[in-house]
């Protein structure tokens, strides 16, 4: 399956766009999401940290992704 | 337990904010205003960039003010963030709580500060005279 992986801060300049495109097994956990990104984006590797949101939520390494659920990246927040 | 939540592209206004925490019930309130500062570390900054991922950023502060009201004894929580790019002694953030009585309005308007800026999607780009950087992407 495709996902479409919405990118912020510097995730955004990393990927070079504000979403990307990534295929996926239709079991794919949040780890497996991650492994993929790191591979075709080795500098996430880089930063502080970096979390997944899955449908405006944070999401563990062992949750599962869906293809029609609303995926971001998240790095290292710095508001306020 | 009233809270109001806006993520703005347009001048924060504090004036408004206090006007909308205040009320007859309440003993107190207490407000903490962001100002962008002129420099880190020693260097000057000239401006600031904020981004946000609107809708998460909005789930999240819903949950900060309801953990607030958990905890505290408050009554009305305002929390305004500005996205776009700042100026000098331009304000990002207010936080606003009004409560019986100062204890808890201090003690919420602290934590709601001190969680956003650990959980809320936003963040900010500080621009230099000589380059750019996200603040705490990197160790």
């Amino acid at each position: 399956m495709e996902v479409n992986v919405l990118a912020f801060g510097i995730a955004k300049e990393i990927f070079g766009a504000s979403s990307i495109i990534i295929t996926l097994t239709n079991d794919a956990t949040v780890s497996n999401l991650k492994y993929l990104l790191e591979h075709q984006y080795p500098k996430l590797k880089q930063l502080a940290s970096y979390m997944i949101a899955v449908n405006n939520e944070y999401a563990l390494d062992g949750d599962t992704v869906h293809q029609h659920d609303e995926i971001a990246i998240i790095p290292p927040v710095s508001g306020g | 337990m009233t809270t109001q939540i806006k993520i703005a592209d347009t001048h924060l206004n504090p004036a408004e904010c206090i006007e909308w925490v205040m009320s007859p019930e309440a003993g107190g309130i207490d407000i903490f205003i962001g100002t962008v500062r002129n420099a880190t570390k020693g260097k000057t900054v000239v401006k600031l960039d904020f981004e946000c991922y609107e809708a998460m950023a909005i789930k999240e502060m819903e949950k900060i003010a309801g953990q607030a009201f958990d905890r505290w004894p408050v009554q009305k929580i305002l929390v305004h963030h500005r996205t776009g790019t700042l100026q000098i002694a331009e304000i990002p953030v207010i936080i606003a709580v009004a409560a019986a009585h100062r204890g808890a309005a201090f003690e919420a308007c602290r934590y709601i500060i001190d969680t956003l800026k650990q959980t809320v999607p936003i963040w900010k780009k500080e621009f230099f005279e000589d380059g750019e950087v996200w603040v705490a992407a990197h160790p």
